[in-house]
């Protein structure tokens, strides 16, 4: 047999890491959600492009709070990344820690952006502009809601004991998706605050 | 939640999987039937996660659909058979031609070929499982509940009746106050999840639990069709959810994406919608293109001729089909450069579909036909996809296009495209892996007789639609005046569905006669070189005693080919049997990486699905508290799936002796 098949080596078990199926899945659910924002995304650029109405219809966006807001989010990334770093060195309280503070950045942000929401002149049925902003907006903050019970449960499954170095899979793949959920922000953020500018 | 593994003590965090033989009847062939064994009863039937089992649930269910469809449709015929019918009012007349395309394209050609899929994955991968069994059971269950809300509004006379691709402003509300288009918009969105998560599990499925051996090069011929279309779905299908969302936000809740006094563009719709439905259309044919590729070259005595062209014209194919959607809108006045890229894409995509055909008749002419029942449906779709084919170049080019829009002409093309090319290889592969499904042949000469009636009804009521949209019949007409010269043709159309539809009963007679008395099939009956043929017919729950190990792309004709380098090894390999498990892969190559715990049979996928199913029916019946309910249960059963268990060594087991190894 010319291709013999190597029997005596010792294989891991169960959900490890990104030789996980759940990693997998993950990144696959990944790209069916990033094509979603991204048709959401062209439906707000066509109808930009075709339309005769003022737009953004009351004028262009104040940026502080929103960039305040990316930054929080951001922060959230670097913190459930450390956390995931900490729990493979098995420093369970600081992994722990870290994801309380990436809950934390995380509500604050929905906090936030729901105060944005109330200061706008306009609803989801007042115009067009008003129809997407609110649809594209609550696409992300209902992903960013989902984001936050994935991360409440990660800390919940931390403190019972359930991770260690050796197996942490549920941690490596809620990390995938919250930065994920972020990434796709960074997208909206320019389209509707950043590029409203330059034109 | 039951769990095999409970009952062993190998939780260890890494091992050394055992290898050996386990003959049928031997002690571990015994473990591990009782490891795999599904409960009987309700209790088996709501929790299971066997792929065997939902594969068949697929087929049977979407089968029902076929017939329901056709119904449909021989209901039309009747109507169109003469001139001025009364038989249907103009309004029935569109909730079925609406409940047809409908039924036909999402309920019938997509799930049905993932019922192939799913009983033949594993079994051809050599796996014990799909990637995802859970996952699996949920995708069933949300087509099945799709299904039922798509048509709980028929028997009302309610159904949706704005044809399957729903163009606003008729599908909007200033048009169209019913719930009609509610229960379209809500039941899309619905059945997308299962498409979603199917072609997820179909996709991880064959990156990592391909029997060790098995590199890319090496996976059967159809796996790349399901796969490829699998890819597309995971792009495509987030475009018509949202597109359908939308329009439901827009006739609930007031907002203005289509609404076209206030600024929203139906173009918007059509963009979307087709952005989807062209990518659509080849994930119903690819795959069963893929049946064909796999299954003509067993009757044929040889392998495949060039299956790498096939399989990489598989994926140009589904490349190309996502930049062609706008020749479905070639007459709403887009500007003549888009007009023109569109047009050339469309021809272009003529390249790698003929790259497939050259191969199929190559494979007839290389090779020695054997005229079995499947060879005939096989060699039957190869003539009718070319019939689809060179059609569909002619509505590839735009001026040819404006002429033939909406007229029956493009009717005519889109049959000989999904009848031909996903029913003719459906029913084909029927006839060919009933033995594998139940351990017995189907009847031969039933079979010639239902190939031929089928053929000659299929071509006798089709064909003569491209004549009658030459002489300008519209579509979607529900009758016409006796002296538009339409009268022939549409008689001969009628007659030849009804021929088309008898040559379906005569299947199913064959099915059912054939599962009764039908001589019993022992493992290999066609003597065929692919992996699910090694096994008993039907299947062990378990589908393999060892894994196996593969040498070759055909490894039961590996004596006579002589192709690979060394031989597969089918009878001793890993055994896996501290639990449910199998064995994980590397993507390319194929070298064990990991063992996977499988789960258990659950109700949790049956659970969520039907709580979500009935939020979704809250929405569609403005229950908001019932909704609020529903969602509720959804993230409950949801987090209840998600919880690390320790049996599947998601999290870390109680006990530990092998701290050390998994350090070092």
């Amino acid at each position: 047999m010319a291709e013999a098949m190597q029997t005596d080596q010792a294989l891991p078990v169960g959900s490890k890491g990104k030789l996980s199926s759940g990693w997998w899945g993950m990144l696959a659910l990944i790209a069916t959600e990033a094509s979603l924002f991204g048709y959401l995304l062209f439906a707000y650029f066509y109808l930009a492009s075709q339309t005769e109405q003022h737009w953004p219809p009351d004028g262009l966006p104040n940026l502080l709070v929103p960039c305040l807001n990316t930054l929080i989010l951001l922060a959230s990334s670097i913190s459930i990344w450390a956390s995931e770093r900490c729990i493979k060195r098995n420093r369970l309280r600081w992994s722990f820690a870290l994801m309380a503070i990436t809950f934390a950045l995380g509500v604050r942000f929905v906090v936030i952006q729901l105060n944005e929401w109330s200061k706008k002149t306009y609803d989801m049925t007042t115009n067009l502009y008003g129809s997407l902003y609110f649809t594209i907006t609550g696409f992300h903050l209902l992903h960013v809601i989902v984001g936050l019970i994935i991360v409440m449960m990660l800390l919940l499954w931390i403190a019972l004991g359930y991770f260690d170095d050796r197996r942490h899979a549920a941690i490596t793949i809620g990390g995938l998706y919250w930065q994920f959920v972020n990434a796709v922000w960074l997208f909206e953020f320019t389209s509707l605050y950043l590029l409203p500018y330059l034109y | 939640m039951s769990n095999a593994s409970q009952s062993t003590p190998g939780l260890n965090l890494t091992r050394v999987p055992d290898v050996g033989s386990a003959p049928i009847g031997s002690a571990a062939e015994i473990r591990l039937a009782q490891l795999w064994e599904t409960a009987p009863g309700w209790r088996g039937w709501l929790s299971t996660v066997d792929h065997k089992e939902i594969g068949i649930r697929y087929l049977v269910t979407a089968f029902i659909f076929l017939l329901m469809g056709g119904t449909e449709a021989l209901i039309m015929r009747l109507q169109l058979a003469r001139p001025d019918q009364t038989l249907l009012t103009p309004e029935q007349y569109s909730q079925l031609f609406t409940m047809h395309g409908i039924t036909m394209i999402f309920l019938y050609s997509a799930p049905m070929l993932s019922g192939f899929s799913n009983y033949l994955w594993p079994l051809m991968l050599g796996s014990r499982d799909m990637a995802f069994p859970r996952l699996n059971a949920i995708s069933y269950w949300f087509f099945l509940f799709a299904g039922i809300f798509l048509y709980a509004s028929f028997p009302l006379g309610q159904a949706p009746n704005a044809g399957w691709f729903d163009y606003v402003p008729f599908a909007g509300l200033d048009y169209n106050t019913g719930p009609n288009i509610d229960v379209y918009a809500l039941g899309m969105v619905l059945l997308g999840i299962s498409t979603t998560v199917g072609s997820i599990n179909f996709i991880v499925t064959l990156f990592r639990t391909r029997a060790p051996g098995m590199s890319i090069n090496r996976v059967p011929i159809i796996v790349w069709g399901t796969f490829t279309a699998s890819v597309a779905n995971v792009f495509a299908i987030p475009s018509v959810s949202l597109v359908f969302f939308l329009l439901w936000l827009d006739r609930q809740t007031g907002t203005h994406f289509f609404d076209v006094v206030n600024g929203g563009k139906p173009m918007l719709w059509q963009h979307l919608f087709w952005m989807f439905g062209h990518p659509w259309v080849y994930a119903v044919v690819l795959p069963a293109m893929g049946i064909v590729s796999e299954a003509l070259p067993t009757f044929c005595r040889r392998p495949l001729v060039g299956y790498s062209a096939v399989a990489l014209s598989t994926m140009a194919t589904m490349l190309l089909g996502f930049g062609v959607w706008i020749h479905h809108m070639f007459a709403t006045g887009l500007p003549a450069l888009a007009l023109s890229f569109f047009g050339a894409a469309s021809m272009v995509i003529s390249i790698p579909s003929a790259v497939a055909v050259f191969a199929w008749i190559a494979t007839i002419w290389l090779g020695r036909p054997v005229f079995k029942t499947p060879f005939l449906y096989f060699a039957g779709f190869v003539f009718l996809f070319v019939v689809g084919g060179l059609s569909g170049v002619m509505t590839a080019a735009v001026p040819l296009d404006f002429q033939l829009n909406e007229t029956y002409f493009v009717v005519a093309h889109l049959h000989y495209v999904l009848i031909g090319i996903n029913v003719f290889p459906v029913v084909g592969g029927i006839y060919y892996w009933f033995p594998k499904f139940f351990g017995r042949m189907m009847n031969e000469t039933l079979g010639k007789w239902s190939f031929w009636v089928m053929f000659i009804g299929f071509n006798l009521g089709f064909f003569p639609m491209h004549l009658s949209g030459l002489l300008g019949m519209p579509r979607r007409i529900y009758t016409y005046a006796p002296n538009m010269g339409w009268n022939t043709v549409n008689m001969i159309t009628t007659l030849g569905s009804f021929i088309f539809a008898a040559g379906i009963l005569i299947f199913l007679a064959n099915v059912f006669i054939s599962l009764k008395r039908g001589a019993i099939a022992h493992s290999n009956p066609w003597d065929a070189p692919t992996l699910e043929w090694a096994i008993p017919s039907p299947p062990p729950a378990y589908n393999f005693t060892v894994i196996p190990f593969v040498a070759s792309r055909h490894p039961l004709w590996e004596d006579r080919l002589d192709e690979g380098s060394g031989r597969s090894i089918l009878d001793k390999g890993y055994l896996l049997m501290e639990g449910r498990e199998t064995i994980g892969t590397t993507p390319l190559d194929a070298k064990p990486d990991i063992i996977l715990k499988m789960p258990g049979d659950s109700y949790a996928p049956f659970l969520l699905a039907l709580s979500t199913s009935l939020a979704f029916a809250g929405l569609l019946l403005h229950w908001r508290d019932f909704t609020a309910l529903m969602s509720l249960a959804c993230t409950l059963s949801l987090t209840a799936w998600m919880w690390p268990s320790k049996a599947l060594v998601q999290c870390v087991p109680d006990i530990n002796q092998d701290k050390g190894a998994a350090h070092g």
